[in-house]
């Protein structure tokens, strides 16, 4: 089996990867992973599912909140105008981060609630709903939507709700024998009846790299908008939507050293713009009677109710640190480490790993199959050694049975993986064969 | 002996590479099918019954962890000559000793060789692999 090309990897992360001394220098910033595990210390790879946070991350958080804490968008109260600016200024970061306006970022709880968002904002835009304006953004019967079969359920379930709601139809991508997306296929499934495309941008089981690009051409040949799901790319390459040119994207903070409870939907100005709302209530409109509303412009007309301030703040400390280390870094050591994972594995006799023969860049991901030995036994085993790793479909069922397994076990990496913890899940593969095979 | 090897005693891993009752019937018989959501693992099970309304059988089909399986497998071993009564006293028991979080140890005398599964009830995470087949059996009883 071949692995991605050595040049790709090279030209994906222009950066350096991290020396041993420098990602032990960053682990002492994360309290987490000084922890034991079942006698061992903890090796964890699963950051794919959340990552861990540095100190840096839990103090923004609770100096927030311990200084500056007040509702914000509210109350002309000094601590209400303090928590607002510092509100808008994480947002800024975020925009900044992705390479977009800070007008152009919402706040979300997480990566799933934006994409339903835009789901629903269209679902709405086809009832009718954000007037003239909206029209552009109206499905009927005949029209398309474009997803792929190797979508976290996030990126699809929201999808087959809207085409179910609407009466468009929902296409979608398949995968090769791989698991690559058939680009060929596509350049079929894309055409003129296509309104909106949504593909990953890293597949969260395949850990590889989209050709995102050639398929947001081929989607803006026919005036599709395109929504990028990030999720497990923001975290771990350097992320910028205007050169991808995509309408929407999301992302999850608790996937790139931030809290739960936050994400964000980036989305082209213009777009956001002529969106009706999703959530509806306080804080997102202008004036009130008792029969209709009329609404805030974008980022604020999408965020109704209460804001996550402390989880905002927590986030912008989080891509702070990040982009202290810096993302093409960050990229080189995960591709780096990527590659140990895939070798490593895909040398053990009786294991596949998914995707591998995949001719793309990946990030620091893999997962696998472990011929008569059940994913949950195989996590089970590395428990046991203190290793952290994911097991399950991933929330990708579709992908799993394409290639033909109904789970896998994944491990996954981020900035503060050693060389020696992949060895440690490579060893402790080896090791669960022996276990699980003893006396067959 | 180890946690590890008091979960996966070699008499989970023999029931799991080689199951009991493992094969659905074509004849008409109370029947259910779940899943485990979080891994996507599912039973199919059917309870045939005697002349005399007693389990003649349970027969199941599924994928899943060897725990998923071994205990469908056992169950299936368990039930086979029981009244409905006394296979209900037995799910009842088994349940119980699942969730307790390693404090109840399986009654041997009640359970038989279901009771290797005591070690399940630790991790919590996996007592809804060990639960699965059990779900079934009870549901398809219900359905009955």
């Amino acid at each position: 089996m071949s692995t991605a090309p050595e040049a790709d990897v090279i030209a994906l992360s222009s950066g350096r990867p991290l020396t041993e001394e420098e990602v032990q220098g960053l682990r002492r910033d994360f309290p987490m992973l000084q922890a034991e595990v079942n006698g061992h210390p903890l090796a964890y790879l699963d950051s794919g599912a959340t990552s861990q946070r540095p100190l840096a991350v839990l103090d923004a958080e609770r100096e927030f909140a311990t200084t500056l804490n007040a509702a914000v968008h509210r109350g002309a109260h000094t601590l209400a105008a303090e928590a607002t600016e510092v509100f808008e200024d994480a947002r800024a970061t975020v925009a900044r981060f992705v390479g977009a306006d800070e007008g152009e970022i919402v706040w979300t709880s997480n990566a799933t609630e934006a994409l339903n968002l835009i789901a629903y904002s269209i679902s709405n835009a086809s009832l009718g709903r954000g007037g003239s304006a909206a029209e552009r953004f109206r499905l009927r019967e005949g029209d398309e939507i474009v997803t792929t079969e190797m979508e976290h359920h996030a990126n699809l379930i929201p999808w087959q709700e809207l085409a179910a709601r609407t009466g468009a139809t929902l296409k979608v991508i398949p995968l090769d024998d791989d698991g690559a997306l058939r680009l060929d296929a596509a350049d079929e499934i894309i055409g003129e009846r296509t309104r909106i495309l949504a593909v990953t941008h890293v597949s969260n089981v395949l850990g590889v790299i989209n050709p995102v690009e050639q398929l947001v051409a081929s989607a803006h040949a026919v005036g599709a908008l395109v929504v990028l799901d990030a999720c497990q790319s923001a975290p771990h390459l350097p992320l910028d939507v205007r050169a991808l040119d995509v309408d929407f994207a999301v992302i999850s903070g608790h996937k790139m050293l931030g809290p739960t409870g936050i994400g964000a939907l980036y989305g082209r100005r213009e777009l956001l713009e002529a969106m009706p709302p999703f959530l509806t209530g306080g804080s997102m409109i202008t004036t009130v009677t008792t029969t209709e509303a009329a609404y805030l412009p974008p980022p604020q007309r999408f965020e109704a109710g209460t804001q996550r301030v402390s989880q905002a703040v927590a986030l912008a400390a989080a891509i702070d640190y990040l982009s202290g280390v810096g993302l093409a870094r960050i990229a080189a050591h995960e591709a780096e480490l990527g590659r140990r994972l895939v070798d490593g594995l895909t040398a053990i006799d009786g294991v596949r790993v998914l995707g591998a023969a995949i001719a793309l860049p990946r990030v620091g991901l893999a997962s696998f199959d472990v011929e008569g030995i059940h994913s949950h036994d195989v996590g089970q085993f590395l428990d046991d050694l203190g290793i952290a790793v994911r097991v399950g479909h991933h929330c990708a069922q579709p992908l799993h049975r394409r290639l033909g397994v109904t789970s896998s076990t994944r491990a996954s990496t981020y900035l503060y993986t050693t060389r020696a913890e992949v060895d440690a899940v490579i060893d402790g593969v080896s090791g669960a064969i022996d276990f699980f095979r003893r006396g067959a | 002996m180890s946690d590890l090897q008091g979960l996966y005693q070699e008499l989970i891993l023999d029931h799991s590479r080689t199951p009991h009752g493992y094969g659905l019937r074509g004849e008409i018989a109370a029947q259910s099918h779940q899943v485990n959501p979080t891994c996507g693992d599912e039973v199919t099970l059917q309870v045939h019954r005697a002349g005399d309304g007693s389990i003649e059988a349970i027969a199941w089909e599924g994928h899943g962890c060897a725990i998923s399986q071994a205990s469908a497998s056992l169950l299936a071993e368990l039930a086979e000559g029981l009244t409905v009564d006394d296979l209900e006293v037995r799910i009842a028991a088994f349940r119980e000793a699942m969730r307790s979080r390693g404090k109840i140890e399986p009654d041997e005398e009640l359970l038989g060789d279901v009771a290797a599964l005591g070690g399940v009830s630790r991790y919590v995470a996996r007592v809804k692999c060990a639960m699965l087949a059990w779900v079934a059996v009870e549901d398809a009883l219900h359905k009955a």
